[in-house]
């Protein structure tokens, strides 16, 4: 069995989870990204997409992110999202929602590098309601 | 001087009042221990986001491409005030507290040649520097519709800071809110958000837990400027959870006290009534002897 390390996962509301884990997949903004204990430190954003925990118990437990950093030491890591929901608590017309805003954002863009971001944050939400739709 | 009838009505409506604002203080009691939770509940989140800060500045160490929103415009000329008060009264001095700072630190702008620019959080701050300030107004949130304070809409707020920055609307912005202390004391702060003041204490911290030597993904300078609108963000949910729960405890306090004088105006009318019901009874009495002894 795999070393267990702290993990916490905080949105501006609320502390997520705060708990020793086996390991963590991270959907970093640069790919994905599992962390273990003793990972070297690192610290990346991540995109719109789904944590997945396991915790030392063995269990799995699944989170969706939208947004944010990761803070990744040997000794533990921590995510800050911008809001976070378990999987199982996903609200569909919430997604939904922020896919209508962003399509806005990317209709809206006045350069050519604010478009691209917006389309590029666009497909990541679509990417994302594709993986959850089947759940 | 009030007949009988009178004083028992006005006893009767006192009670009401006192009534209405005991339960006002119920329900306030109630709210302030969910406003502190939420504050509470939000309190790692801004710890961690000052603590990664502070890693990633020094990491950064004021090189030059730290993004405008920290450094700022190298200026001071032009001003903006976010202001975020209640958006409803009956809670003592909780919004005017606020106001005032506000209004002394845009009078000493003001005088100093600065121009000054205020968006309103809350209808009470409005409604209050309106009268003096209403030209320097930009703008102003309505919160009223929202029943528990979301990330969402601190997030509204950052967004509309941020794009008037981008435009060159303003160089330096100050946020004014009140810092929950306890339920009886409540203080009305401003802090500055843009160009943000570094953290000095969490950079302490931030040092202390392994000065580890990171690996950046992607650069150190593209995570910054990603994490301080954030982070302004953050301030600023910050300051309307901490502005939520000095309200309820601000409101709480008034209608302790409003309660309170209640009970003692009840006493007060109730000695008048029962002095003036006894003068008549021995009116009564004395008109009746005197009319049996002239028998």
């Amino acid at each position: 069995m795999a070393e267990a390390f702290q993990f916490e996962l905080v949105s501006p509301e609320r502390l997520l989870v705060s708990e020793q884990v086996e390991s963590v997949v991270i959907p970093g903004a640069e790919g994905e990204m599992t962390v273990m204990a003793k990972h070297a430190p690192v610290m990346t954003t991540i995109k719109p997409g789904v944590v997945t925990v396991k915790t030392a118990a063995g269990a799995e437990e699944r989170y969706v992110v939208f947004g944010g950093f990761a803070d990744i030491l040997p000794s533990g890591c921590t995510l800050l999202a911008e809001s976070a929901v378990h999987v199982n608590d996903i609200d569909r017309t919430d997604l939904a929602r922020r896919i209508q805003e962003a399509k806005e954002d990317a209709a809206d863009a006045k350069d050519d590098e604010s478009r691209s971001r917006a389309e590029q944050f666009l497909s990541q939400l679509t990417t994302l309601e594709g993986a959850l739709l089947p759940a | 001087m009030p007949s009988l009838k009178d004083l028992r009505n006005r006893i009767a409506s006192v009670k009401a009042t006192q009534k209405i604002t005991k339960a006002m203080q119920m329900v306030a009691a109630a709210k302030l221990r969910r406003a502190q939770e939420a504050a509470e509940a939000a309190r790692p989140y801004s710890e961690r986001m000052g603590a990664v800060l502070a890693n990633i500045t020094q990491a950064i160490g004021g090189g030059g491409d730290a993004p405008a929103l920290m450094t700022g415009t190298g200026k001071d000329d032009v001003h903006l005030l976010v202001v975020c008060t209640a958006e409803r009264g009956l809670c003592g001095g909780f919004n005017s507290q606020i106001a005032r700072l506000a209004r002394d630190h845009i009078r000493r702008l003001l005088a100093d040649g600065k121009q000054v620019k205020i968006i309103c959080v809350g209808k009470k701050g409005y409604d209050i520097l309106r009268r003096d300030y209403a030209s320097l107004i930009l703008e102003r949130v309505d919160l009223r519709e929202v029943k528990t304070l979301g990330f969402v809409n601190a997030d509204a707020i950052a967004r509309k800071v941020i794009h008037l920055f981008s435009q060159g609307e303003f160089d330096i912005c100050t946020l004014f809110y009140s810092q929950f202390k306890s339920v009886i004391s409540q203080i009305p702060t401003a802090q500055q958000i843009i160009p943000a003041a570094a953290p000095a204490s969490t950079a302490a911290e931030a040092t202390s837990g392994g000065n580890a030597v990171y690996e950046y993904e992607p650069e150190p300078g593209e995570i910054l400027s990603d994490l301080i609108p954030r982070n302004i963000a953050v301030q600023i949910f910050r300051a309307l959870l901490e502005n939520a729960a000095g309200e309820m405890g601000a409101k709480m306090s008034a209608m302790d006290n409003a309660t309170r004088n209640a009970g003692d105006m009840i006493n007060r009318l109730s000695i008048t009534y029962n002095r003036q019901r006894q003068a008549q009874i021995t009116k009564e009495l004395i008109e009746i002897i005197s009319g049996a002894e002239a028998l």
